[in-house]
């Protein structure tokens, strides 16, 4: 049976489905009601508190009760990092893998299992150094799931190193001179890397961090959201610049930005700190996972009505 | 040839016919002359005349070519190893006739190529020599612009001769392998073939024909172990893998890749090793048991991911088609030497099981042991195989697919509470359930690689971590009670016991029977689960004086191989020697009984 034959839900998918061979998919049972925040929260986080983890948190509960997405429909994924930690205090399916690795292990889940929606955090040393080989891969091949960086600039859980984003000049444990190393540029290396939805937005802008959460998940693709989310431990005030309230400016992405203009969104990227918030580029192409499912399809087709052994047998008679 | 037994009935008139019960050719040329595929050809033939046969083969690693040998086996009887001396050699060059004349039996015949071969008078004394023009008679046979292309067909037209092959169905093979868009490729092929049959070979004194085989009760299959093992993934029901090239695992993922769409299956070419296994944790974290696998290098990158597998307890396949290490080593060469990262690769106590599979028919069977294994004690398993088998071709009997093909579709029931790391749970085995699927109390589970409670959840409480560091160790102690007792090849009491695992089988029971046949009492064990080990082998070894492990692998600082210093650590007994090489080659059956002889008369 094909691994994409999905469980039967009465429930409208959380996404549009891939186009896959045949799709059943685990029996779901009840009418939608969506889940609450009650029901969706699990342990308390052991973030420190204040960390900008908790309102990425707390937007991801929301976004669950907004889009009545149920237990059986999602799972969350995480590497390792302050903010990996992410699965444990969500009441649903969801796996802590090793750190940078979280794509490759999401990808696994999201190919096999066209029924669910993958969510993955982490943060920015999760992503963009330890994991940076698998992101540029992950965004090429534009594997249908939406990715989370919390990116606050500095390694939290091992206590304040530089991180890939860390801008020169900051002073961690690693660079005690400040940073002398470039940082990424999270939105330019997606953009380069293909990546097919590529937004950025801020823990201090909760309706925006849920906007784009919502726009993420109902793209047909990769989704990458950068969220700036503080470091109150190791790197206070980091994002000052990009907070009102803190006299910052927060600034959206203009309203005449063509999110299909490549060069254009390339151009928004290089706006220096605290930059644009909002969807920098969006296109549509065919998921890994679509493409898959189509070689499935017309592979399958030559081997209609044949049971797994038969098709197999075929291989061996070839083989006498 | 041994068995040889001559018959008076010449069937051509001029040549002797020599009944013959097996035979061993090595064709030597380089790899672009087509000698593999001579090699495929005859090992077909043999087994579709239920013969039985084992090839061997050398490929150069650099893609340019170079020389390359392919030496088969064939026999009606039972064929063990690929043979320590070649009864005949087939030379293109004169580099294949210089080096590979010294692995001709004495007397045995050189078949040479006239156009590129001088003989060496000191060779024509102990070797009979039979040249023919294979080159310049096959341009004379096709004609056209295709040069001396087709050579390698003319050549096995010459072995059809002296070896009294089934003409009809070695012209069948060549229709089923050159037949499809050109036609004109397999009139070319049967011409050379036909005008390699027919030409004269005066100076061959005798040709051969072999016994006739036993009737087999099912047909024969004829592939090579990494065909064997990717199939028996398949028909063990996996469905989702993730791999990255690397010789010689490349074959399997290009196989499943090929293959698993017509199952509605996928297998991922990732960005790098990492991303490999990560993907198959994946695919088994979303509910059905997934395949990764690479060689030394890529192994190595595998090794933190794998210990995810035994802290999450997440069933894995992970293929190790071993090659000469460390490093880049010596990719297209044999080596045994990854028994230790396989066992014991990981940082933590990480718990897994090995297999290793011994014969191209037993890669099949483990495939899907492995597959079973994993999915039962929710665990990582490695399957450890070497170039040895994954290159070589055997005919075996065809498995029964309808009965052995399994599905192993996730089960997304709702349940109504779940605990995977349930600690009171009998055998301490681990149980998850697949995303997807409902739990009624709301309660959901974490899959993780921190350390954690019975939910997912983690701790730091010491209690736990030595509580579920037992578990993780127990339920691999279960397992070992699981495994088939051993038997030992030959009686359970002797002089000598050599015990192996892999590839070398067939050389250690060929030396078994060769020993015995002279009287010694040598016996033999393969151990096909190194990690768990099986149970009761110190009754085993218990028969014996002398118990020498035969390994490709290095004696180490300590002395001993890797397997054996395992059993070393395992049993604290002395009698435990080693026997190992490492120059890259298999095992010739003459070279451990040598090395057996020479060890049990220095610790007599
Ligand atoms: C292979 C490996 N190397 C190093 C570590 C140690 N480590 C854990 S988290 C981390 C960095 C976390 O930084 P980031 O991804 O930015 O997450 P944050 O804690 O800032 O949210 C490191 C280096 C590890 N767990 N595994
Ligand atoms: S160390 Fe920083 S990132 Fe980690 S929990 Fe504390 S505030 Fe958040
Ligand atoms: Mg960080």
């Amino acid at each position: 049976m094909s691994i994409l034959t999905t469980p039967t839900t009465t429930a409208t998918p959380v996404a549009p489905s891939p186009t896959a061979a045949t799709t059943t998919t685990p029996p779901v049972t009840g009418e939608r009601k969506g889940l609450t925040k009650k029901e969706v929260a699990a342990d308390h986080p052991t973030w420190c508190p204040g960390c900008g983890d908790f309102s990425v948190l707390a937007l991801y509960f929301k976004l669950i009760e907004k889009r009545k997405m149920i237990h059986e429909q999602i799972t969350t994924i995480a590497g390792i990092g302050c903010s990996s930690r992410f699965p444990y205090f969500v009441q649903a399916h969801g796996a802590h893998f090793i750190h940078g690795r979280a794509l490759p292990f999401a990808s696994g889940v999201s190919l096999s299992r066209p029924d669910l929606h993958v969510f993955v955090f982490g943060g920015d040393g999760d992503a963009f150094s330890i994991g940076g080989n698998h992101f540029s891969h992950t965004c090429r091949k534009n594997i249908k799931m939406t990715y989370v960086v919390m990116d606050n600039w500095v390694y939290g859980l091992t206590k304040k190193q530089t991180s890939p984003t860390s801008p020169l000049g900051f002073k961690s444990k690693t660079d005690q001179w400040g940073a002398v190393d470039y940082p990424i540029n999270p939105m330019k290396q997606a953009i380069a890397a293909g990546a097919t939805f590529v937004a950025r937005t801020t823990h201090t802008n909760p309706n925006h961090v849920l906007q784009m959460m919502e726009a993420a998940m109902d793209h047909d693709g990769f989704s990458f959201i950068e969220c700036l989310s503080e470091c109150v431990e190791f790197y206070e005030g980091a994002f000052d610049a990009s907070n009102p309230r803190k006299g910052g400016v927060f600034k959206e992405v203009p309203k005449d930005h063509d999110v299909t203009n490549e060069g254009a969104a390339y151009a928004l990227a290089g706006d220096p700190f605290p930059g644009y918030f909002g969807v920098f580029y969006k296109n549509t192409k065919p998921t890994k996972n679509a493409k898959e499912a189509e070689i499935i399809k017309s592979y399958q087709s030559k081997v209609t009505g044949l049971k797994d052994w038969q098709i197999l047998q075929k291989n061996f008679d070839r083989m006498k | 040839m041994s068995d040889t037994i001559t018959t008076a009935a010449p069937s051509s008139g001029a040549a002797k016919v020599l009944k013959i019960n097996e035979a061993v050719i090595r064709i030597a040329g380089n790899s672009q002359d087509g000698i593999q595929a001579i090699g495929g050809f005859l090992a077909r033939l043999a087994g579709r005349s239920e013969q039985e046969v084992m090839t061997f083969m050398t490929i150069p690693s650099t893609i340019s070519g170079g020389p390359s040998i392919f030496q088969v086996r064939i026999g009606s009887g039972e064929v063990l190893s690929a043979g320590d001396e070649a009864d005949m050699l087939l030379c293109f060059y004169q580099h294949s006739y210089e080096d590979h004349i010294k692995s001709v039996k004495l007397g045995g015949i050189v078949l040479f190529d006239a156009d590129h071969v001088q003989p060496n008078p000191a060779y024509e004394e102990n070797y009979r020599h039979v040249g023919v023009n294979i080159s310049s008679l096959t341009v004379e046979a096709i004609g056209g612009t295709g040069r001396d292309k087709g050579k390698n067909i003319f050549a096995m037209g010459l072995l059809a001769k002296i070896f009294d092959l089934n003409v009809p169905k070695l012209l069948k093979l060549i229709e089923e392998r050159f037949g499809g868009k050109d036609p004109s490729l397999v009139a070319n092929a049967t011409t050379c073939f036909n005008a390699g049959y027919m030409h004269s070979l005066e100076n061959l004194l005798k040709t051969f024909q072999f016994f006739d085989a036993e009737k087999k009760d099912r047909h024969q299959v004829v592939m090579n172990g990494n065909e064997a093992l990717a199939y028996g993934l398949i028909a063990a029901g996996v469905r989702f893998g993730a791999g990255y090239p690397i010789t010689p695992w490349s074959d399997i993922m290009e196989l499943l890749r090929r293959e698993l769409p017509k199952y509605g299956g996928m297998f991922i070419q990732t960005e790098d090793e990492i991303a490999a296994v990560s993907m198959a944790l994946g695919g088994s974290y979303a509910g059905r048991v997934a395949v990764t696998g690479s060689s030394g290098p890529g192994i190595s990158l595998k090794t933190e991911a794998i210990g995810w597998a035994s802290m999450a307890e997440m069933p894995l396949v992970i293929v190790d088609v071993q090659r000469g290490g460390p490093s880049t080593g010596m990719p297209t060469n044999v080596e045994q030497s990854d028994l230790n990262i396989a066992c014991f690769g990981g940082h933590g106590d990480s718990p897994r099981v090995v297999l290793a599979p011994t014969s191209v028919e037993d890669c099949f069977y483990t495939a899907i042991e492995a597959v079973n294994i994993a999915r039962k004690y929710s665990t990582p398993v490695f399957i450890l195989t070497d170039q040895g088998i994954a290159t070589r071709i055997e005919a075996f009997e065809e498995p029964n697919l309808e009965k052995v093909c399994q599905d192993i579709s996730p089960d997304y029931t709702p349940v109504e509470d779940h605990k995977p790391y349930d600690l009171t749970k009998p055998n301490g085995i681990t149980r998850h359930i697949a995303p997807g699927t409902k739990v009624l109390s709301g309660k959901y589970p974490i899959a993780t690689g921190l350390e954690h409670d019975e939910l997912g959840h983690p701790t730091g409480s010491s209690k736990l971590h030595a509580l579920m560091t037992a578990k993780r160790r127990n339920k691999l102690r279960q397992l070992a009670w699981d495994f088939p007792k051993l038997k030992t090849y030959g009686p359970n009491e002797g002089q000598i016991l050599l015990v192996g695992w892999g590839s070398s089988q067939g050389p250690i029971k060929e030396a078994v029977d060769r020993a015995r046949g002279i009287g010694e009492a040598i016996s033999g064990l393969t151990i096909r689960h190194l990690n768990p080990l099986p149970n009761g082998l110190e009754q085993i070894f218990k028969g014996f004086h002398h118990i020498f492990v035969v390994e490709l692998n290095d004696e180490g600082i300590y002395g001993y191989g890797q397997l054996a210093t395992v059993l070393r650590a395992r049993y604290c007994d002395p009698r435990i020697q080693g026997i190992t090489k490492s120059d890259g080659l298999t095992w010739k059956v003459k070279e451990i009984l040598e090395r057996a002889r020479t060890l049990a008369s220095a610790k007599a």
